[in-house]
């Protein structure tokens, strides 16, 4: 007579080490994926035709729409800069460099981090939502019935948009944000205006600008390109929505961080 | 037996595997022009996996589909997504783009693939809406603002947009209800005799077996990956298949 055999208990270290072999195998199928769809994305971007209208439509997005929260971003990150900075260099004798330590500490890290944390908040995450919703109510199957591929069509325009916006809402952050800097240096702390100018003219120069824009296309690019990616990715109805939105938004802010190591310890080299 | 060159469909020993488990085996099947031909099954038969490999977005283990004579295996990604112009598609759902208008979803496809200037497009578009009997008041509403059988009416006429030679309806009347679940189905079958002339196949896969009976030319019963009854719609009824009959008296 055959007798069902029990089931094999493990131990504790046993299953924690299986869950971390899982998680670690899913994170690396993960990436797969993510290189796959980069690959077919700019498989798709060469190729014709080119939605001009589209491309605009997200550039209208993803770069008009977001003037506002950027704007504020930037100029409330500029007076805050320059009150921290003031109070810590008047301890020193310095406060004259506090317009070229802020447009610097902008121009170089704050402008192109949180321009790309803002937008992976704002269109990376409305990205996710919208091709996530279209991938469950089957319109990204009709766009395939149609004969039109869905990453031509709902992923390439958006990063392209994204990656060429982003250095300009970069560079309004860093205006606006130095323009609060300004006024908060000049008019609230008294430093002398023409001393301030000077000091910035002096310190500031146009490889720091460049540092930042160069980090901001690379920033949009992946904002974009996770913010995409996770939204083809959606399953399971509305709580895939949600899932994918979420997922979008916090991988696309830990890439911008990674990033930002990478490219500064790679542009401080070369500009 | 149908005369080779009036066959819309042609699915030849396929067999479709995934991860070692058999959705598709061994697929003998012919959809003959001119038609209304049904699919029927159980959930989980393969009728799904069976429509995507006619529209060629699967491809099968083995075997091979031809559609309209053209053999979908042997075209790359590029030629397959040109063919599949030949197919509109009902999807269940409709499948609207929500951000579209009623009007601009049916100008999708012409605006994609036709020269058609502006005013071509919208006059083409507005006959075909009317065509499905969306009054013109209805033409600029987005599709949060159409109850769901127009909802349907706009997909079929966005999937007629391009004159396609195989219709598709993908479980056209579930979750319907019982007046608009007739509506639908007079529209296809409507639809099919407006394009019997072009030579015109519709090809449904549902589980209604009542709305199937009345207005298929054939029906045909997937189970397991297999075709177990094909017979004109009368006599599908009356067929003595066990399955056929458990399905039929569900």
């Amino acid at each position: 007579m055959e007798t069902a055999s029990a089931p094999v208990k493990h131990s504790w270290l046993h299953r924690r080490i299986s869950k971390i072999g899982k998680q670690v195998i899913e994170t690396i199928d993960g990436l797969g994926h993510m290189v796959n769809f980069t690959g077919r994305v700019f498989y798709w971007a060469i190729r014709p035709p080119w939605r001009l209208k589209l491309i605009l439509h997200q550039f209208y997005f993803i770069g008009n729409k977001s003037l506002l929260i950027v704007g504020l971003s930037g100029a409330f990150t500029g007076m805050v800069m320059a009150y921290q900075v003031y109070f810590g260099f008047q301890l020193i004798s310095v406060d004259s460099l506090v317009g070229p330590v802020v447009a610097l500490s902008l121009a170089k890290e704050l402008a192109p981090v949180l321009t790309g944390l803002i937008v992976a908040g704002r269109a990376g995450s409305a990205m996710a939502a919208q091709i996530g919703s279209m991938k469950v109510t089957e319109q990204v199957d009709a766009l395939e019935v149609m004969g039109i591929n869905g990453v031509q069509y709902l992923a390439v325009p958006r990063i392209i948009a994204t990656t060429f916006c982003m250095p300009m809402l970069c560079c309004l952050f860093l205006f606006i944000g130095n323009i609060g800097s300004y006024f908060v240096g000049t008019k609230a702390l008294m430093i002398d205006e023409a001393m301030y100018l000077s000091k910035l003219g002096e310190f500031m120069h146009m490889s720091d600008f460049y540092q930042g824009v160069i980090k901001a296309f690379f920033f949009g690019f992946i904002v974009a390109l996770i913010g995409t990616y996770f939204g083809f990715g959606v399953t399971k109805g509305a709580e895939g929505v949600g899932k994918g939105t979420n997922q979008a938004v916090v991988w696309g802010m830990i890439f911008v961080l990674v990033l930002d190591y990478f490219l500064t310890s790679f542009l401080v080299k070369i500009l | 037996m149908i005369d080779p060159s009036q066959i819309a469909v042609d699915v030849k020993n396929v067999t479709k595997t995934f991860d070692g488990h058999t959705v598709l085996n061994n697929l003998n099947f012919s959809i003959p022009k001119n038609k209304i031909i049904t699919i029927l099954g159980f959930s989980g038969a393969g009728k799904s996996t069976l429509l995507k490999h006619i529209l060629g977005l699967m491809l099968p283990t083995s075997g091979c589909v031809e559609v309209l004579g053209q053999d979908l295996t042997l075209l790359d990604k590029v030629q397959l997504r040109e063919f599949r112009r030949n197919f509109g598609m009902l999807f269940q759902y409709a499948a609207l783009f929500d951000s579209m208008t009623a009007i601009q979803n049916v100008t999708f496809p012409l605006r994609e693939f036709t020269d058609l200037s502006e005013d071509q497009m919208y006059q083409k578009a507005a006959d075909l809406l009317i065509s499905v009997d969306i009054q013109e008041v209805a033409f600029n509403k987005l599709p949060s603002e159409l109850s769901g059988g127009m909802r349907k009416r706009v997909g079929l006429a966005r999937a007629l947009a391009l004159s396609p030679h195989i219709m598709l309806y993908d479980e056209p009347t579930t979750g319907l209800d019982p007046i608009t679940t007739k509506m639908v189905n007079d529209l296809i079958v409507e639809t099919q005799k407006k394009n019997i002339s072009r030579g015109m196949t519709s090809i449904i896969i549902s589980h209604d077996v009542r709305a199937t009976l009345q207005i298929s030319d054939f029906v045909a019963f997937l189970d397991r990956g297999n075709i177990v009854e094909y017979l004109p719609a009368p006599e599908f009824a009356k067929s003595k298949n066990e399955l056929v009959q458990e399905f039929i008296n569900l």
